[in-house]
């Protein structure tokens, strides 16, 4: 096990001491096992919300991570390209078209939506200087606030404006057991984007060199595009959008670790979980026993990390 | 060898390749010269599949390009193209680790290993094999990719415009790599030269294109003449006997 690796592992492992320990009934670490009571609540509450938190961490940065390589800008992530916004819109319009359908159909819709969301993007950049990659991201953040608008202005018509606030931020506060289990479905997608590693960083070389070296560009391209577009669906069906998680994680990571996803991917779930879980805990904890979302904490932060990764000190380079 | 057989290319309304037919011998080195536009890159991305073929064929050792599944097409021949863009930060071993991915796709052996190790000597790599690539300068980056290439250890060897971003002393290091893997590897080398004296010097054949269409070919000693090159190339140039091979003077 490689050293980063093993240290995103213990500071997990933490974290999850914390969170489980922490909220609005102060429960002893001790009586959470013993007490029937105590045990009810921790399988009921505080072991779901946990694992929530650390499955929409983990997949969110894998989402990011992939994204970064196919589109070859390290700037861009779901919430940053329109794909969130996309999945928001597909959710509005079959729950204003068709209520009845059942939360799988919805989930779907959405994916099918943030993959449509996420192809015009990647149209849009095509169009782009490659020498500007710096455009990339502006580009795609008024994309993604032009897809927003829309989708504002269709929910304020229908009166479903709260629906957006809740898919929007990321919030972990309703988790329940019976109300989260979809994200086991985003983390063993996200999971699976493992077995495509390699196809993923030959990608982030380019069409030209993937195709050199024999890859199915096309192939590769449509299954981690169709990855990050379920993934993101799923996020901001149950808990909501997180947003810059799959930005700032890829990025420190990338960092220290470099582009090999193979060796960096594990290190970048791990450090997406503890994040997401981090700022939960926090959450609890800043106002207690008032909460703050956990996608406003992380936003807060993320945003300023952003900003220190665009403008901070360069790298060695050149 | 590749052979070419009545290839046309367009780009929009721009004729890029006319009704071009030409073979690449085994073996040795093949130079493709000729002024900017002359469509040597766009020659090199069909032959090597990197952009479809619109009308006509290229068949290397027999296999057609454009029938030949691209992983199989990958253990024939490596590419290497100009880089553009932003490089992507894997470390130097790694990427030239890639170059063995497609005999072994995830799961490397010890040959695998064994020609990571030669690709990264060859080119003067193995002290910066930990280094990541955003971290090199060009011409550093250049002999990473080209590394790349050559550890993928096929019969044929494409390189568009290898030379460009090396100084003096990495480009005629390259070029006498090169050479000696075309002598004692066995393998063939196909590469689009700028600096025609590096053509002259290394290459066993010269492919000489104009307007999309085969200006000349043939062995450098033979097709690199004054009259040739400067109506090739629109300029008046000279071509001297200098230590028993033809050298261009085109500088001045």
């Amino acid at each position: 096990m490689s050293r980063p690796l093993l240290l995103t592992c213990l500071a997990l492992a933490g974290l999850v001491l914390a969170s489980v320990s922490i909220g609005a009934a102060s429960v002893s670490p001790w009586h959470l096992l013993s007490d029937p009571e105590g045990t009810k609540l921790l399988f009921l509450s505080r072991l779901p919300r946990t694992a929530a938190a650390m499955l929409s961490g983990a997949s969110m940065a894998v989402a990011g991570v992939i994204m970064q390589l196919l589109v070859r800008n390290r700037f861009v992530e779901p919430s940053t390209t329109g794909t969130v916004e996309a999945a928001m819109l597909g959710l509005l319009a079959v729950t204003m078209l068709a209520p009845g359908v059942p939360i799988l159909g919805k989930m779907g819709i959405s994916a099918a939506a943030a993959l449509l969301g996420m192809a015009g993007f990647l149209a849009l950049i095509r169009r782009l200087p490659p020498e500007e990659p710096l455009m990339v991201p502006l580009v795609g953040i008024i994309y993604s606030g032009i897809i927003g608008a829309g989708t504002t202005f269709v929910a304020y018509q229908a009166d479903l404006l709260q629906y957006l606030g809740t898919w929007m931020n990321g919030e972990f506060s309703g988790v329940l057991a019976g109300r989260y289990e979809l994200l086991w479905l985003a983390g063993l997608v996200a999971g699976l984007a493992y077995l495509y590693a390699d196809r993923f960083t030959i990608a982030g070389l380019g069409e030209t060199a993937s195709i050199g070296l024999g890859l199915n560009y096309a192939q590769t391209l449509w299954i981690g595009l169709v990855t990050v577009s379920v993934v993101t669906a799923m996020v901001v069906v149950t808990v909501g959008a997180v947003p810059f998680v799959g930005l700032v994680v890829p990025n420190i990571v990338a960092r220290i670790m470099g582009d090999n996803l193979r060796a960096s991917l594990p290190v970048m779930a791990g450090m997406g979980a503890g994040l997401v879980l981090a700022s939960d805990v926090l959450g609890r904890i800043l106002r207690f026993p008032y909460e703050i979302p956990a996608g406003t904490i992380f936003g807060a932060v993320g945003a300023a990390v952003f900003l220190w990764l665009l403008l901070g000190p360069k790298r060695r380079a050149r | 060898m590749i052979t070419v057989r009545n290839l046309s290319h367009r780009i929009g309304s721009a004729e890029i390749l006319h009704d071009l037919s030409l073979d690449f011998p085994k073996d040795g080195i093949t130079a493709i010269i000729g002024p900017n536009g002359a469509g040597k890159s766009t020659l090199m991305g069909l032959m090597a599949r990197l952009v479809p073929i619109q009308t006509g064929k290229v068949e290397i050792d027999g296999h057609c390009v454009a029938k030949t599944r691209t992983e199989a097409l990958a253990r024939r021949m490596a590419i290497v193209t100009q880089r553009v863009g932003v490089a992507s930060r894997l470390r130097v071993g790694d990427l030239v680790g890639f170059g063995r991915w497609p005999h072994h796709h995830g799961r490397p052996r010890d040959e695998d290993h064994a020609a990571v190790e030669r690709a990264l000597a060859a080119f003067d790599l193995t002290e910066l094999r930990d280094r990541f690539l955003d971290e090199l300068s060009g011409g550093q980056n250049q002999r990473a990719f080209i590394a790349m290439g050559l550890a993928q250890e096929t019969d044929w060897l494409l390189l568009d415009e290898p030379l460009n971003n090396l100084d003096m002393y990495h480009a005629r290091a390259l070029m006498a790599r090169i050479h000696a893997l075309s002598r004692e590897g066995g393998r063939s080398v196909v590469m689009v030269v700028h600096d025609i004296n590096y053509a002259a010097a290394w290459a066993d054949h010269i492919v000489a294109l104009e307007n999309g269409r085969l200006a000349f070919e043939g062995a450098p000693r033979e097709v690199l003449t004054a009259e040739r090159l400067s109506r090739l190339f629109g300029m008046e140039i000279g071509v001297e006997e200098i230590g028993g091979r033809p050298t261009v003077l085109h500088h001045a």
